[in-house]
């Protein structure tokens, strides 16, 4: 059990990098609490898979350090820090029983029959492989092998943390949910610090208490779901996390007020831009904070399509297309119409990033 | 089982089956009628039944040739297998020196089989061969020629240097498939190297393996060129192995009915051989 520090780490896979673009990970500080649920996620080759490797030990990071309650592991190897990992392809070894899979670490590691007997019962229980223990680990289905990945991490006590890289994705979909809420099942009763990679939202929002958003090889917010939906603080959380995302358009700021293809928007943080900063200057509303209005911003309707319990609503503001979500049900006009955009939900964002204002930090 | 019969398929299998029958068994169905008859030259043939099977299933000879084949077989898979495997795991997973290492270790097998065993039979010389020289030089009476042990020597020593390559390229080729995670689970469950060898590569390995053990066996069996060539079954009949004395049966005495009984069993032998090992080392994997 530790608490896991990021300090100052920074990754690049060629020898001399010489600009930021040669850094897969540039300038992490990023703190796990003990015993917290974590994901990482971010879109593929956002450097999730490089943080996990510099964690778990696999991969040295060309600067800084990785720190497990204050002492650093840096230099130390994966199985002298007491972590477990569980891979994006099943690992099993092939020739094993399920029983001796699940002992093996504790074999390796000299620990007595009688000790490793009574373990790999007991997490054999929780992740329901009881039956199973005497077949072969080669006969088992995909998710069947990624629980055995997963209990060889359980049935060790000094396991640190433990990770999983895209666990699910060779699983069919109607048991990815069941094994995401075992998962979820599973922190809760073993407290254990579990950090788990992904580039599904619905994974990471689901199982993790906090989430660590990736992309182009820095952190841009750790928040939790609820933060990372109603508060992005970049535009790329805004748009990569929802469906659709969220609706980013030009804006330009005078006099304290917003203003959008040429009509004024009220904004939350409005208040807050500086007119001597520089960057380009955009708004960011989700589409279930924009709603359909009898006066406000004009607009057209595209396209309506239909996602089951929403419609989803293309619209076209000037030159700009913005996208709301309207209860099933619903009529919705034709050609021109009027926009509302919820004032507290609707935030200015220059460089990509939030404008700080009271209200957020 | 009420699934549908459809004959049809057996016309797609047809041609396979009418080249397989030109090339394969109307020669072998030649073999088998030389092997029940009995012939006095003038192209004049007799019925003969199972003689000839019965005459070489009784030789001394052909018990002493089939002893030779087969402990010279068991020795070289003894040696070839581990070792092969052993210099796989030893060969570098990445960078310059993989292809360096690669073509080296071709290199055995891209030699004409004659050429080899010129070769080891030059480089075994005891007055000329830098083999045979260096070892009299060291006080060890080395001679090929003569001493059956020493050919033995030689001769296990010649098809370890040609043929360990197959098994070393097979085995890489089985390594290099494995991926990474098991490396990096493995580490992380703490397992030592020999851990690792033993559950993760040997079980991957297993495959190919099979594949490579196969081949030699099959090869060693048949083995006539090199050892012709080395010591031309000599000295005596100390390294007279099987294909070698079929040759001076069937080519040498033209003694056609003997010699197409012993091809025969010789071909059986083979068969029933393959396909015992071949059940054994894939029974565990239908699971």
């Amino acid at each position: 059990m530790a608490k896991i520090t990021l300090d100052d780490l920074r990754h690049a896979y060629v020898p001399n990098p010489a600009g930021p673009d040669d850094y897969a990970l540039k300038q992490l500080d990023v703190s796990f609490e003990d015993g917290g649920a974590y994901a990482l996620l971010g879109p593929s080759g956002c450097g999730k898979t490089t943080l996990l490797n510099i964690i778990s030990g696999l991969l040295a990071p060309s600067h800084g350090k990785v720190l497990f309650d204050g002492e650093d592991v840096t230099g130390l190897a994966p199985d002298q820090r007491h972590i477990a990992q569980v891979f994006q392809f099943p690992v099993v070894y092939d020739t094993m029983s399920v029983y001796d899979n699940l002992a093996f670490p504790l074999r390796n590691r000299g620990v007595a029959e009688a000790d490793v007997d009574k373990k790999v019962r007991e997490i054999a229980a929780m992740i329901d492989l009881e039956e199973t223990l005497q077949n072969r680990a080669s006969g088992l289905t995909a998710d069947g092998k990624q629980k055995i990945s997963l209990g060889r991490g359980l049935v060790r006590d000094d396991v640190n943390v433990i990770m999983f890289d895209e666990p699910l994705t060779v699983i069919d979909p109607h048991l990815k949910w069941q094994l995401r809420s075992k998962l979820k099942e599973l922190h809760q009763r073993v407290k254990r610090t579990m950090i788990y990679v992904t580039h599904d939202q619905t994974e990471a929002l689901t199982f993790a208490d906090k989430v660590v958003v990736m992309n182009v090889g820095q952190v841009v917010q750790i928040g939790t779901p609820v933060e990372l939906f109603e508060t992005p603080s970049h535009e790329f959380v805004g748009h990569f996390i929802g469906s659709p995302g969220m609706n980013i358009l030009d804006c330009e700021v005078r006099g304290g007020k917003a203003f959008f293809q040429g009509q004024e928007v009220e904004a939350a943080n409005a208040g807050a831009v500086k007119v001597s900063d520089s960057g380009p200057l955009r708004l960011g509303v989700r589409p279930e904070f924009v709603s359909l209005a009898d006066s406000g911003i004009e607009a057209e309707v595209v396209k309506v399509s239909d996602s089951g319990r929403y419609q989803i609503v293309e619209t076209r503001v000037g030159d700009a297309p913005v996208k709301l979500l309207v209860n099933e049900g619903v009529e919705i006009p034709t050609g021109k119409t009027a926009l509302s955009f919820r004032a507290d939900r609707t935030r200015i964002y220059r460089d990509g990033w939030l404008v700080a204002s009271g209200e957020t930090r | 089982m009420n699934k549908l019969q459809n004959n049809k398929a057996w016309l797609f299998v047809l041609p396979v089956f009418a080249l397989v029958a030109f090339n394969a068994i109307i020669p072998l169905m030649t073999v088998v009628n030389y092997s029940v008859q009995e012939t006095f030259g003038n192209n004049e043939f007799f019925w003969a039944g199972v003689m000839w099977f019965e005459e070489i299933l009784n030789s001394e000879r052909f018990h002493a040739s089939l002893g030779r084949q087969a402990i010279f077989t068991a020795s070289i898979l003894a040696i070839e297998m581990p070792l092969g495997v052993a210099i796989a795991l030893t060969m570098p997973r990445k960078g310059p020196w993989v292809s360096v290492c690669l073509v080296l270790m071709a290199l055995p097998l891209l030699i004409p089989w004659n050429v080899v065993g010129a070769m080891w039979n030059i480089f075994a010389l005891p007055d000329i061969g830098f083999l045979g020289y260096t070892l009299n030089s060291l006080g060890i009476d080395f001679n090929f020629t003569r001493q059956p042990e020493d050919a033995w020597f030689t001769l296990i020593l010649m098809d370890v240097w040609h043929w360990t390559s197959l098994v070393v390229l097979l085995a890489y080729a089985g390594l290099s498939s494995i991926p990474d995670a098991y490396y990096q689970a493995a580490k992380i469950d703490g397992a030592g190297s020999w851990a690792i060898f033993r559950y993760i590569q040997l079980p991957k390995l297993r495959r190919v393996l099979t594949i490579a053990f196969l081949l030699r066996f099959m090869d060693s069996f048949m083995i006539y060129t090199e050892p012709f060539v080395l010591t031309g079954g000599g000295p005596g009949n100390s390294t007279t192995l099987l294909s070698i004395d079929l040759v001076k049966i069937a080519l040498g005495q033209f003694d056609l009915g003997p010699a197409a009984a012993m091809s025969l069993i010789y071909f059986l032998i083979i068969l029933l051989l393959s396909w015992v090992f071949y059940t054994v080392m894939t029974r565990n994997e239908e699971q």
